[in-house]
């Protein structure tokens, strides 16, 4: 304990000093937060998506209608939701008594429906559903923050890992009776608690700059942020395992983050991407935090709703730290 | 009969034995079947060139590197958690974090072990007082040497390894560094060494062992070593007072060596009436000792620092 408490509370003073590096992570996603709240302070959507109950019911002239997108769905709540919160332009049920649903609060929602009629959907059966827009900003802050996470955990242990194994500290380290399970346990500590301390400092900040939406409990939010750098964290010690070169180090972190980054949901949602690359996403860390700290603060989501993608968090930590303990090596 | 183990019988043990120790880099033989035992209390000094084998022997010894094949025994058993407690290394190349300043870095080592060296004695005997706020990176080479060896230290270990400690340093900073080990040595801490430099062999070290393409070629007291190698003196006469026909004439044996005429000689005192004989003149004539590094030349007819 002793040896543990040694190397976290220096490689805390490290961190905080290199100043360089704190900056990185601390103003990186505020760059972002407000780059995006500029950039879609208008909404310039221009592709309508219709959430379809009953796919195989394609053949009228509505939906092969330019700039409208059909979303099959299974579950009518599911959709009816996603049109709540403005995901959806329209729901569309087209049995024998076809209806649809529209949310009244929703411009789009307004003007997919004279698309509707104008293309024989004239007699159809309306209803309404109510509830505020999720703007992007709003959309986008849980994956600006799951971002953050993935980058300062991945690099902040992967990349420091191997510059330590480089310099030749790691070797000296090994000369001591510091075993190497404190060694990682003491990393991985002074990363989670720099991790929690900087997303709480982005969350507050962003409560100023912007005003955004937090329909659920900031606990569940922080738990599912620090389970999501566990998992990261241990991801990065996987990858700094064994190597000694900092420039393929880089190139690994960069391989794993970038698929990431482009396919976990951070930047646009995958509704309507190809089945094949929803399937992928969800072998991604990130994909599960970013659905999960979604659904917390856009849809007021609790824990039973989101224990989906807390157990796949923790049991891809449980395998990434056994992996990643297991083939360590000092030099 | 009663058979009494007097005290001296734990001395015979020695503190670190290296038995038939192979080191194998692909083709690459490091070490081959090397074997020594290093008592208690001693410096001990491992000399070579470069490549020798030198440091792939020593981390061995200290349990960072596994050996091919042979074994390292430490007071008398295998390594085990004991030896991390007790022994103190200072490696060849080191970098320590940044951004922590000398009293950090030295804190967390200290931390790292049960029975530690008292603070303030350490940082005297390693003469960190005025660096202690100092960030590691803004250290020149010796003082990073000597922070180097007072993490070595920290731990107050029974045994202190030092790979190269000096290479790299200017003639003022290696003459510190071996005051300290001086120091050390009088604490009667047992040091293993590895050097390219004779001098600091000489100057250092009780024993050694000189080892060249992974195995030893010569081993005891530098002096002894010396002594048994070279039983002559060496004259030394510029090359133009002292010609080569007048030195071969003279029956000498000599070399020739940038300008001088290196006699030779197991009788000083004749050599010299020979010469004053011949008439030539003695008023620059030198007196040399044989060197250690004399000693490498005449054992594998390479110099040291190739």
């Amino acid at each position: 304990m002793k040896r543990f408490i040694a190397v976290l509370k220096a490689r805390n003073l490290e961190f905080i000093r290199d100043k360089s590096a704190l900056a990185w992570t601390l103003f990186m996603p505020f760059f972002l937060i407000i780059g995006f709240a500029v950039i879609f302070s208008g909404d310039d959507k221009t592709i309508y998506k219709v959430g379809l109950l009953n796919p195989d019911q394609q053949n009228i002239e509505f939906l092969t209608t330019k700039y409208i997108q059909p979303i099959p769905f299974n579950d009518e709540q599911l959709a009816l939701k996603k049109l709540k919160h403005h995901k959806l332009d329209m729901v569309l049920n087209l049995s024998t008594q076809p209806m649809y649903w529209i949310n009244s609060s929703s411009p789009n929602g307004y003007l997919v429906e004279r698309i509707l009629w104008g293309t024989g959907g004239k007699t159809f059966h309306k209803q309404q559903v109510a509830g505020k827009e999720i703007g992007y900003v709003d959309w986008v802050l849980p994956g600006i923050l799951s971002f953050n996470i993935m980058f300062g955990c991945l690099f902040g242990v992967g990349y420091v890992i191997v510059r330590y194994r480089k310099s030749g500290f790691l070797k000296r380290l090994k000369a001591t009776p510091l075993k190497a399970v404190e060694f990682l346990l003491a990393q991985m500590t002074s990363r989670l608690i720099l991790m929690m301390a900087i997303t709480i400092i982005v969350l507050s900040g962003s409560a100023i700059i912007i005003d955004y939406t937090m329909q659920g409990s900031y606990w569940l939010l922080l738990f599912v942020f620090l389970l999501g750098s566990i998992c990261m964290i241990s991801l990065g010690l996987i990858v700094a395992a064994r190597i000694t070169s900092e420039e393929l180090a880089g190139g690994l972190l960069n391989l794993a983050t970038w698929p990431m980054m482009v396919l976990s949901g951070v930047w646009f949602s995958l509704e309507g991407a190809h089945p094949f690359i929803q399937k992928l996403a969800l072998v991604l860390p990130l994909t599960h935090i970013v659905d999960a700290s979604r659904a917390v603060m856009t849809e007021g989501a609790g824990l039973a709703e989101i224990s989906g993608n807390l157990m796949v968090l923790a049991g891809m930590s449980i395998i990434f730290l056994f992996i990643g303990a297991r083939i360590f090596r000092w030099d | 009969m009663i058979v009494v183990i007097l005290p001296e019988n734990e001395k015979m043990t020695p503190l670190i034995e290296i038995k038939n120790l192979v080191k194998h880099y692909g083709d690459v033989h490091a070490v081959n079947d090397l074997s020594l035992s290093i008592p208690k209390g001693i410096c001990f000094g491992l000399l070579g060139p470069n490549g020798a084998g030198k440091s792939t022997t020593i981390e061995i010894t200290e349990g960072i590197l596994t050996p091919t094949a042979g074994e390292i025994l430490y007071k008398g058993m295998p390594l085990g958690e004991n030896f991390r407690e007790e022994a103190g290394i200072q490696f060849q190349a080191t970098s320590l974090q940044e951004f922590l300043t000398v009293r950090e870095t030295l804190k967390m080592f200290h931390d790292l072990y049960q029975k530690t060296m008292p603070w303030e004695e350490l940082i005297e005997l390693c003469d960190l007082e005025e660096l202690l706020d100092r960030d590691n990176k803004h250290l020149s080479g010796g003082q990073r040497q000597r922070l180097l060896l007072a993490l070595a230290l920290v731990n107050d270990p029974e045994v202190v390894f030092l790979d190269e400690p000096t290479t790299g340093l200017d003639p003022q900073a290696r003459r510190n560094f071996w005051d300290l080990v001086k120091l050390i040595r009088a604490r009667n801490k047992t040091i293993v060494l590895t050097t390219h430099y004779m001098d600091e062999a000489y100057e250092l070290c009780d024993e050694i062992v000189i080892v060249d393409k992974g195995k030893i070629i010569a081993q005891g007291t530098p002096q002894s070593l010396l002594k048994n190698h070279f039983g002559d003196t060496i004259l030394q006469l510029p090359d133009d007072i002292l010609t080569d026909e007048l030195a071969k004439s003279l029956g000498f044996r000599y070399v020739t060596r940038n300008n001088w005429v290196e006699v030779q000689t197991t009788d000083a005192h004749t050599t010299i009436q020979q010469l004053l004989a011949a008439n030539i003149s003695l008023s620059q004539l030198r007196l040399r000792e044989w060197s250690l590094e004399d000693l490498f030349i005449a054992l594998t007819g390479k110099h040291l620092r190739q």
